[in-house]
């Protein structure tokens, strides 16, 4: 898979603080990758950077093989950007905006006219196509965004925090969307403090803390890394006092919470669902249900910003 | 000196050119910048509150030259300059209400996109700031250009009407400098109202420097020039020597002012019997026959240094105005 966009030792500063420090990055094609981190962390800095429209203090980036700070109209010819709170002028129509985006992007009227149409089409704002900015919801304007993203027929698309300030429905739509473009081989980088949402549909993920990448992987291989698995099984089942040590016995099994009467909630490496329901068997048991629960990005990220606590308070 | 800019980066990069022409998507700004500002409501109150002035001045100005059609070798040029109790001549008005204009055309040129949250967006497209920022400036100055000009012709228009004679070449000629004039005067105060809107994030903020600039150069700085040439040349004795270099002090202070420069360059451009914008001795005007008009090319020499001057200060706020947006970290 070819490179789409490497960053090496990127670094920003501001006088003495440092908002991004001696990053290394590498996003390959048709991958979508979730930047996350809490605000302030510094990954807004980070796309700034990535798009040229900040310089770095040190480092390289190349996007698409361009240097963004050497090349800035190709890669912005490029590159789609979606920044958080996306504006529009609201006195014009979806159209009329994307119309100006448009001529600053050198496209003809006709060529201009028809991927207009088809953006807007796509993203379900057919129906509104002439109706002023000024009135579109939050939803709508965070399409709007994306529109006026696809009609540049981007290769690579970057996204400040896509979701934030959508509620609920709109967000999963949103998300629907990105999933969409991802199977259509479209490379996307999006940040997030949301991190149900990025688990949702990131192949790929950074965790960002004061200025530093401080994990970067796929979910299950970073739960893997920080939880030691985060695999969480739900085992309800009949039996006497021996089941609960049964259980925390089959090997995967990290601990064993009892979260009820006849419910136990075990944290494992894995889903070992076969290994638990063999052992409840064997202890004599009556097996009622079982259910296994990926990895969750939250706890991740809850675990590992504890831990750094600790080691924090121990030094 | 507009397409270079700074890289603050390493040695290897501030050594590259930029690729392309900063001017990429100039022009898509200036027609987009144009419509924005010929629909909007801003717009239409400038145009009502000008064209109410101009019909107020002509009319009365008319009334008055009525009576001496035919003894006046330069009677459309009157139209202009003649004043008439309790309204000033046209020209006087258009000392304060272009640099009116011109702030509330620019205030919020920068300040608005960021405000809006479009700028972000604007600058991920493939063109550089420098076109921006210029194609603002350019739209503004040419929407200012189009309404001025839209005056100086219905005017022009009235005073046919209500004279019934029209205007000579050298007049036409004169009145073409002068809409010229007027435009660069706009010029200055647009390159300042676009300055403020760089430098202040709230428009209301920056609305009111550009007009308390304007306040500043119309009430207080002919005051603070007199004082300063009082200080700096007083007269101890008397002498006229003394006299005149404090007044000749006191004019050189004065014309740092955008407003005393378009007024002496109006008066050079539309009064042709006028043949000096300074002190001239008695001496100096042995054999002058007092009265008689300057050819055009001459007013025009006479006024040539303040065009320059107004030209030179809007391009010195532009290019203040466009290192500070260059410089600008946009991140919303």
């Amino acid at each position: 898979m070819d490179i789409v966009l490497e960053a090496r030792g990127l670094t920003k500063r501001y006088g003495d603080f440092v908002a991004v420090d001696r990053l290394d990055l590498t996003i390959r094609r048709g991958e979508v990758f979730g930047l996350l981190g809490p605000n302030g962390a510094g990954k807004t800095t980070t796309i700034l950077m990535l798009l040229g429209l900040t310089e770095p203090s040190a480092g390289s980036v190349q996007v698409l093989g361009l240097d963004p700070a050497r090349q800035p109209l190709s890669v912005k010819a490029r590159v789609g950007y979606l920044p958080d709170q996306v504006g529009f002028y609201d006195t014009l129509s979806a159209r009329e905006n994307l119309a100006y985006i448009a001529r600053l992007n050198g496209l003809n009227r006709k060529e201009a006219g028809a991927r207009i149409e088809a953006a807007l089409t796509k993203m379900g704002l057919e129906e509104v196509m002439d109706k002023a900015v000024g009135a579109f919801s939050r939803g709508m304007r965070q399409r709007l965004g994306l529109a006026e993203i696809l009609m540049k027929h981007p290769e690579l698309i970057i996204m400040d925090e896509p979701t934030l300030g959508l509620d609920p429905e709109a967000a999963r739509e949103f998300l629907e969307i990105i999933r969409d473009l991802r199977s259509e081989g479209i490379t996307i980088m999006l940040s997030s403090h949301l991190l149900h949402q990025v688990q949702a549909v990131c192949d790929r993920v950074g965790l960002f803390s004061k200025g530093k990448m401080v994990l970067e992987g796929p979910v299950d291989v970073l739960a893997r890394e920080v939880l030691g698995g985060g695999y969480h099984i739900t085992v309800e089942a009949e039996g006497d006092a021996g089941l609960e040590a049964a259980l925390s016995e089959v090997e995967g099994v990290q601990r064993v919470q009892r979260a009820g009467p006849n419910r136990f909630v075990l944290e494992t490496t894995g889903d070992l669902r076969p290994a638990v329901a063999r052992a409840v068997v064997e202890a004599g048991g009556q097996l009622l249900a079982l259910a296994s629960e990926a990895p969750n990005l939250e706890e991740v990220y809850a675990r590992y910003f504890q831990k750094e606590a600790n080691h924090a308070r121990a030094a | 000196m507009l397409a270079q800019r700074s890289t603050p980066a390493s040695g290897a990069a501030a050594a590259t050119r930029r690729e392309g022409s900063p001017w990429t998507g100039l022009w898509a700004v200036v027609s987009k910048e144009m419509a924005d500002y010929l629909s909007s409501t801003r717009m239409l109150i400038l145009e009502l509150i000008t064209v109410l002035t101009a019909a107020g001045t002509v009319f009365t100005a008319t009334a008055q030259l009525r009576e001496t059609v035919g003894q006046d070798r330069f009677l459309f040029l009157r139209l202009f300059t003649t004043s008439q109790e309790p309204l000033p001549a046209f020209v006087g008005f258009l000392v304060f209400l272009v640099p009116i204009i011109a702030i509330a055309l620019a205030f919020d040129a920068v300040n608005g996109e960021l405000n809006a949250r479009t700028m972000s967006r604007l600058l991920a497209q493939p063109i550089y700031r420098d076109a921006l920022l210029l194609g603002k400036f350019l739209a503004s100055l040419f929407t200012l250009a189009l309404v001025l000009t839209t005056i100086w012709l219905l005017i022009a228009g009235l005073g046919l009407l209500r004279l019934g004679v029209p205007p000579g070449g050298e007049e036409t000629a004169r009145l073409l400098w002068f809409l010229l004039l007027t435009i660069a005067y706009g010029a200055v105060w647009l390159a300042l109202g676009m300055l403020a809107s760089i430098l202040f994030r709230q428009p209301a903020t920056a609305a009111m420097a550009a007009l308390a600039t304007w306040l500043f150069f119309t009430v207080f700085w002919g005051i603070i020039a007199g004082i300063l040439a009082q200080i700096l040349r007083p007269v101890r004795i008397g002498l006229p020597a003394e006299l005149l270099a404090q007044a000749q002090l006191e004019q050189a202070l004065s014309r740092l002012s955008p407003n005393v420069l378009y007024t002496e360059a109006t008066i050079a451009l539309l009064r042709p019997e006028v043949r000096s914008l300074g002190f001239v001795l008695p001496s100096q005007l042995q054999g002058a026959i007092l009265g008689a008009p300057l050819p055009l090319g001459e007013s025009i020499m006479l006024g040539w240094p303040h065009m320059v001057g107004l030209i030179a200060g809007t391009l010195l706020l532009f290019a203040l105005g466009y290192v500070l947006f260059q410089r600008q970290e946009i991140r919303a």
